[in-house]
């Protein structure tokens, strides 16, 4: 490089801390706008407003006979509100107290988002195995409730986990009941 | 250029990578130690910056085809919906959006450096005309593109262009037919180039990097247009070009930020916010700026030659006008590369320069827009009243409906007084210079600057002294301004 | 020489007239609150605006890309803020305008403003239990509810479609200006000057193309009572309706040119840096 049009330096005095604070000064400032501009593309790939508008339907319990269930979409996520009989309903208290994977009672399986108790013969929860969320078929199982036919996981009458890969209950969304018939899920 | 590999490399792993995949030398080489001559100017820095708009745009419009929906019932909305409601999607789109404008605008001043300072010429030919390459893909990819959002503009645009096919004869409507994917445009239409305007960017970066490993083989031009003899006229790519390409990127990036934060419909055309209407043309359709000059070129031939009509020639115009750019390189026949030593060469660009923008204005205006006029509307008129004898009348104007009106008053004045009679009259109009006949001289500039200037001027035409090295046209540079400062 | 000859034949040549016949009259500059790289909209005016809207242009112009729950984002008509209160599940102390006193923005469809607007509508849809079409009140993530049932119905009724309004005021040259001018532009025609082909349900508007529209004018004095007592003069309501338009086209424009400072100087600073290294770097190299 001797021959090349750029001269060799000689070191000197206080030139090359000024020099290098440019340096660095410049760096710096690059790498925070760079960091900045990263945020919007990936920010863009969350739910946009229109999608988080939806977060939340209704839906009235009396079109549901007892004994029977509905399947309704919430976040575009299927959601079952069962109907329960007394005797599922009994069933499920009844083992309040067994030996539980994911230990809850009946009451807490239908209690509002607000905190305030639901109603035992609804029982509203997400429709998706907590093992790799597979739709859970009813009358499956040996605990009267659902079985997952993907993995073998079974839920009884308060869905919640009893046998099987899965490793929680089914999920309950957060809902209130904004009268007597009438839910508000999400 | 490509000298010995200077790299050495300092780890275990960078000597393991370096004999099986030596990509870090490849880099250093190029991009590093690689040597750029000294006397690069500001126009030099224009390849960075498109590089940073071909980047911009592949990144944006990758975000953009997550949101976007390429259905005739849903592309309009859908980007409406970016706008409003998708997290910064109103800033993604409008980065995207004024990219193409700032690309086309990096592109032109780009080509027209290479233009000034010779850079197609020998040995940069493949050179040039791989960037000539790289540019009508960004034509293509700029029509695609504008398709998509579905307004007004984009479907009257697709409508026109898909019917230049048209002027073919013979193969022409079924080409255009295939290309549509039906019998106007419509979804499979839509559709396609959806999928196109995704995969031409990619082309384009795949020639990019030929152009750039042309660059490399063969060195930069620089402005005096002098081959680099030795080291004492370059210096190391990095750090001295790496830092005069990042601050002039983001000096371009400050006005591109004005564009996409201040004015985002200012590039645009309002019409685009119609959602598209099969049924009603708008009044002008004009395509997007950069492709104005072209436009106009197209339009200026409003005459058949012989057995090609009107709309062939014109459309063999516009294509020539591009196609004439890859035989640059064999047109130009001066010995000197760059027009900083070619006194008459220098002016006859400026006025080439000055054609191009003025094309672009004409190809934004209506055809039969009058700029200007010798003379007035002259109606003369001689009147016969029918008891006998003859009287003239002439009334002028600036415009037909001025004139019509003067004359109205005269003829009302002279059947009152001179009663019921037989008029018969003529009109002279005056010399009108309409837009379509200024397209015309521009469009002969165009073609005679490529086909008759370069190749006659460069036989004949007397260059000023050319400095032997880069080093010592820079020394004379020096010594002029110390001059003139003393 | 060229540039003699060109200097020559510009001398020639007269200038000629600026407008041919039949080119729309251009719309006078108004000042508006949204002009300009700091200009922002008043909420007052949009939701005066919004009013207008509803009572007067709904009628007839559909505005397909806006939904209820966009009046409440911020720098909408009815965006509110409150303080979100964690143990009722509810947002309390909820006012219009921005945050202040750490409220913050309520998210739209959650603003109580917005629901109360979307309830007032009637919404018309299949039930995907039994089939039947049902109507159920209004909720924000509704579409603004078309007056008509359907796309062909526009045409059928008014002989032309009146424009959707989502984003008028872009769809149209100096946009804000235009509708302006449009709305409080009527007038007589010029003696002499008829519509075209003797139509008689069209309107003499000097601003618009051509000189005919399709639009009645629309804004009589005291054609809406508004809320907060303002006047309705028919240049208040053009005003008005106006800046809503021009908001709704473009809702993020605020946040744009707010983003768009921060920028700038940003890369100002680092355009000052960079060139600082610039000259630091070539400080010994002759070019």
């Amino acid at each position: 490089m001797a021959e090349s049009a750029v001269p060799a330096h000689g070191g000197g005095g206080d030139e090359p801390t000024r020099r290098d604070f440019i340096y660095i000064a410049t760096g710096a400032v690059g790498a925070v706008g760079a960091a900045a501009l990263v945020w919007p593309f990936i920010n863009q790939m969350s739910p946009a407003s229109d999608t988080l508008a939806l977060a939340s339907s209704e839906y009235d319990l009396s079109q549901v006979p007892e004994g029977q269930q509905v399947v309704i979409f919430w976040r575009k996520k299927p959601v079952f509100i069962r109907h329960r009989t007394a005797a599922e309903i009994a069933a499920a208290r009844a083992d309040d107290n067994a030996p539980l994977p994911d230990p809850q009672t009946d009451a807490e399986r239908v209690v509002q988002s607000n905190g305030q108790p639901g109603k035992a013969e609804y029982l509203i929860v997400e429709a998706s195995c907590t093992h790799f969320g597979c739709v859970p078929t009813f009358g499956g199982g040996s605990y009267g409730g659902w079985l997952c036919a993907c993995h073998g996981s079974v839920y009884d009458t308060a869905a919640r986990i009893r046998s099987g890969p899965a490793p929680a209950n089914l999920v309950a969304p957060p809902y209130v009941y904004t009268s007597d018939t009438i839910v508000k899920i999400g | 250029m490509s000298g010995p590999s200077t790299y050495e490399p300092k780890t275990g792993f960078e000597r393991w990578l370096d004999q099986r995949l030596p990509i870090v030398r490849m880099m250093h080489d190029s991009f590093v130690d690689y040597p750029t001559p000294r006397n690069l100017n500001y126009f030099w820095t224009f390849g960075a910056i498109l590089m940073l708009c071909l980047v911009t745009q592949i990144v944006t419009g990758i975000v953009l085809a997550m949101h976007y929906t390429p259905s005739i019932d849903d592309a309009f909305n859908s980007v409406q919906r970016i706008r409003r409601d998708v997290p910064f999607g109103w800033l993604i789109q409008n980065i995207h959006a004024t990219g193409a404008s700032m690309f086309f605008l990096a592109v032109y001043i780009h080509m027209f450096r290479g233009l000034y300072y010779g850079s197609y010429k020998a040995p940069r030919e493949v050179l040039w005309i791989l960037g000539v390459v790289i540019y009508v893909l960004m034509t293509a990819t700029a029509f695609l593109g504008y398709v998509l959002p579905w307004g007004q503009m984009s479907f009257w645009g697709a409508t026109v262009i898909t019917n230049f096919f048209t002027a073919i004869p013979v193969v022409g409507e079924p080409i255009q037919q295939w290309l549509m994917g039906g019998f106007a445009i419509d979804n499979p239409t839509l559709n396609r180039f959806f999928s196109l305007h995704y995969l031409l960017p990619f082309v384009i970066a795949g020639v990019v990097i030929l152009h750039v490993w042309a660059l490399h083989v063969t060195g930069q031009n620089n402005p005096d247009g002098i081959e680099v003899k030795d080291k004492a006229d370059t210096v190391p790519f990095t750090p001295y070009a790496t830092i005069k390409d990042l601050f002039a990127t983001v000096l371009f990036m400050i006005m591109f930020a004005v564009f996409v934060f201040f004015l985002p419909d200012a590039l645009g055309h309002p019409d685009n916010f119609i959602p598209a209407d099969p049924l009603k043309t708008p009044p002008h359709i004009v395509p997007e700026w950069y492709l104005l000059p072209f436009y106009a070129i197209l339009r200026a031939i409003d005459f058949s030659i012989g057995p090609i009509s009107a709309k062939l020639g014109g459309l063999m115009l516009m294509a020539g006008a591009i196609g004439i750019l890859f035989i640059l390189p064999w047109l130009d026949t001066s010995k000197v590369r760059s027009m900083r030593y070619r006194p008459v060469a220098r002016w006859f660009f400026l006025i080439f320069v000055a054609v191009c923008l003025a094309l672009g204005w004409c190809g934004a205006q209506s055809p039969d827009k009058v700029i200007g006029q010798a003379g007035e509307f002259t109606i003369n008129a001689t009147y016969k009243p029918a008891a006998g004898g003859e009287q003239t009348l002439t009334a002028t104007g600036h415009t037909l409906e001025a004139a019509e009106k003067a004359f109205e008053k005269q003829r009302a004045a002279t059947v009152a007084s001179a009663g019921a009679g037989e008029l018969t009259t003529t009109v002279v109009k005056p010399f009108q210079f309409k837009v379509t006949q200024f397209s015309q001289l521009l469009t002969l500039y165009y073609f005679a600057f490529f086909l008759l200037v370069l190749p006659i001027l460069g036989l004949r035409e007397t260059p000023n002294r050319v400095p032997e090295t880069i080093a010592k046209a820079i020394g004379a540079k020096r010594g002029a301004a110390a001059e003139k400062g003393a | 020489m060229v540039r003699g000859f060109l200097i020559a034949a510009a001398l020639l040549i007269a200038p000629a007239a600026a407008f041919a016949a039949g080119d729309a009259k251009h719309p006078h500059k108004e000042h508006w609150s949204f002009d300009g790289p700091f200009g922002t909209f008043e909420q007052a005016e949009v939701q005066r605006g919004f009013q207008v809207y509803k009572e007067v242009c709904a009628a007839c112009h559909t505005m397909d890309n806006l939904t209820y729950r966009h009046l409440g984002e911020p720098g909408g008509p009815f965006a509110a803020a409150g303080k979100w209160d964690a143990a009722s599940g509810s947002w309390k102390d909820v006012h219009l305008g921005a945050p202040h006193h750490g409220s913050r923005y309520v998210p739209a469809p959650d603003n109580p403003f917005v629901r109360a607007i979307a309830e007032q509508y009637e919404i018309t849809e299949i039930d995907p239990t039994t089939g039947q079409e049902i109507t159920r009140k209004g909720r924000p993530a509704d579409r603004f509810v078309s007056p008509y049932t359907n796309p062909y119905q526009a045409k059928a009724i008014h002989g032309v479609a009146p424009p959707d309004l989502s984003v008028i005021t872009r769809a149209r040259h100096d946009g804000a200006n235009y509708l302006y001018a449009l709305l409080t532009g009527y007038a007589d025609p010029p003696e002499g000057e008829t519509a075209p082909g003797g139509a008689t349900n069209l309107h003499y508007n000097p601003y618009f193309a051509g000189g005919w529209i399709s639009m009645p004018p629309q804004l009589m004095p005291d054609r809406v009572v508004y809320e907060d007592g303002t006047e309705a003069t028919p240049e208040q309501m053009a005003r008005d309706v106006t800046a809503f338009l021009a908001w709704a086209g473009e809702p993020k424009q605020i946040i744009r040119k707010k983003t768009g400072f921060a920028t700038l100087i940003y890369l100002l600073i680092l355009g000052g840096l960079l060139y600082a290294a610039y000259r630091q770097v070539w400080r010994d190299v002759k070019h």
